[in-house]
């Protein structure tokens, strides 16, 4: 029998856009503790999008970097699946238009995937899926948000903007994927309801009972489908909401800080919530050496997980410097907000008409 | 709702993709593409991609924006002269009107250019950035 192709990533690309505001001007407008915040959640930052960018067009541009990485002819591509919660349209798919403007239409089949943060994951599971069947030639799984927190809610403090997308192949792959797993249940942490402006959640309920408990079972899963152990890993990533809970997940399963910290980029990005575990697989690919192995853990609230196991190729040489890289977007050319700027950007000021 | 829709969805190819023409007798490239060279009378041109990469030529500021865009002002509309032949209006976004210079290399990107009003579609379209 002939030996089957390793499908896995073949190109992949992070978008973060140039605005930020810090922890300290946000928390000066409502009166709270900046430094409390800064040492509970290690937030600093977080990225805000321009108010002519949304969830589409910064897909756009990342999709279009992880083309140009896998040196692919765009019309090949034969599924496109945005993960995200602040999709443009209640009613219009942000695929169509993500794959008119990469040039993919119309052989082409798309959705929108819709699970709290876990949405972007869910894109790349579905994509490699349907490349390892033989359906499709290239997948491309897209997680993205440009996420509200109600002002003054502890979610303003995190939720902020970004993009990765990840093509899937079974040709030049450059991190083949080797293992997934999947963890499940119907745990109401975190939602928003129809027409509700802003999401409500559960408070601490958010924590053990919720992101701690799916993550690691399906890390536990995850170790168990493969095999392997912390120590077999050079790099780890995980959903993270604030820069506090990767680092205590991931440290709870045995791995160490050299193995996270590449791959945490929250505490100077804020929670890209679809985009945040796929930004920090980015960011792990971008100083990736073939033979790296790479432990993924995303997570929803809802609540869910998906998990992954990556092995680096030889095909990953060169590849970073073909497009912009995650941590010289996230470090520099930055432009700081006021809060009055950044209410205007984020639509937070009623005005006239 | 203006019911922009029709002429949105026809304008794609090249909002979207940048889609230009190429003269078959000149080498020049149209963006958007023309059925008839200007001085030639040359009909027959080859589909390319505008480069996405190039420099400002010119550009003026916008301080009493139109109807649409009063949020975003003052804001700057500049004429860039592409790599590889081509040449767009549009404006130069994610820096202060201040900073904005003449030739300044610029990169294109797919930006949200307005809204059909309240109810209406979205309208995406090429911008520039500074590179």
């Amino acid at each position: 029998m002939p030996k089957e192709p390793k499908v896995g990533i073949i190109g992949y690309g992070s978008y973060i856009p140039r605005y930020r505001i810090k922890l300290e001007e946000i928390a000066k407008v409502w009166g709270a503790d900046a430094v409390a915040y800064k040492r509970g959640l290690m937030l600093y930052e977080k990225s805000v999008p321009a108010p002519d960018q949304d969830v589409i067009t910064m897909s756009v541009e990342a999709a279009r970097r992880a083309i140009v990485r896998a040196g692919i002819n765009p019309i090949d591509i034969g599924a496109v699946y945005v993960g995200s919660e602040s999709h443009p349209y209640a009613v219009k798919p942000t695929g169509t238009t993500v794959a008119e403007a990469i040039g993919a239409t119309p052989a082409i089949h798309c959705a929108d995937m819709e699970f709290a943060c876990k949405a972007g994951s869910e894109g790349m599971f579905v994509s490699y899926g349907l490349v390892k069947a033989g359906l499709i030639k290239y997948g491309l799984g897209i997680g993205a948000d440009t996420s509200q927190g109600a002002p003054g809610d502890a979610l303003e403090y995190s939720a902020s903007a970004g993009a990765a997308a990840f093509l899937f192949g079974a040709k030049n792959v450059l991190a083949t994927v080797d293992y997934t797993t999947s963890f499940m249940t119907d745990t109401p942490d975190f939602w928003r309801r129809e027409n509700a402006h802003y999401p409500s959640h559960g408070g601490r309920f958010t924590g053990d009972p919720a992101y701690f408990r799916t993550s690691l079972g399906c890390a536990k899963m995850l170790f168990e489908a493969s095999g392997m152990k912390p120590q077999d890993f050079r790099f780890c990533v995980f959903h993270q909401p604030n820069g506090k809970f990767p680092c205590r997940v991931a440290e709870m399963c045995g791995f160490t800080k050299k193995q996270y910290e590449t791959g945490l980029l929250t505490p100077w990005l804020g929670n890209t919530y679809s985009g945040a575990s796929p930004m920090g697989l980015t960011a792990i690919l971008d100083v990736a050496k073939p033979g790296d192995k790479i432990f993924m853990v995303s997570y929803g609230s809802g609540a869910g997980s998906d998990g992954f196991v990556y092995t680096v190729t030889d095909a990953i040489k060169g590849k970073a410097k073909l497009a912009p890289q995650t941590h010289p977007q996230l470090h520099e050319n930055k432009f700081y907000l006021d809060y009055g700027t950044y209410a205007k950007f984020r639509g937070k000021i009623r005005t006239a008409g | 709702m203006s019911g922009i829709t029709a002429r949105y969805w026809r304008e794609m190819p090249q909002r979207y993709r940048g889609e230009a023409g190429k003269s078959l007798s000149t080498g020049k490239v149209f963006f958007p593409p023309r059925l008839v060279e200007p001085g030639n009378g040359n009909r027959r041109f080859k589909p390319v991609k505008l480069e996405y990469t190039g420099e400002l030529l010119t550009f003026t500021i916008i301080r009493v924006a139109p109807s649409g865009f009063e949020k975003q002002s003052p804001y700057a509309i500049g004429i860039i002269e592409l790599k590889g032949g081509g040449r767009i209006t549009t404006q130069i976004t994610d820096i202060p009107v201040e900073n904005v210079k003449i030739g300044m290399k610029v990169r294109v990107e797919f930006r949200k250019i307005n809204d059909d009003g309240h109810e209406g579609i979205h309208l995406y379209g090429y911008k520039v950035v500074p590179e």
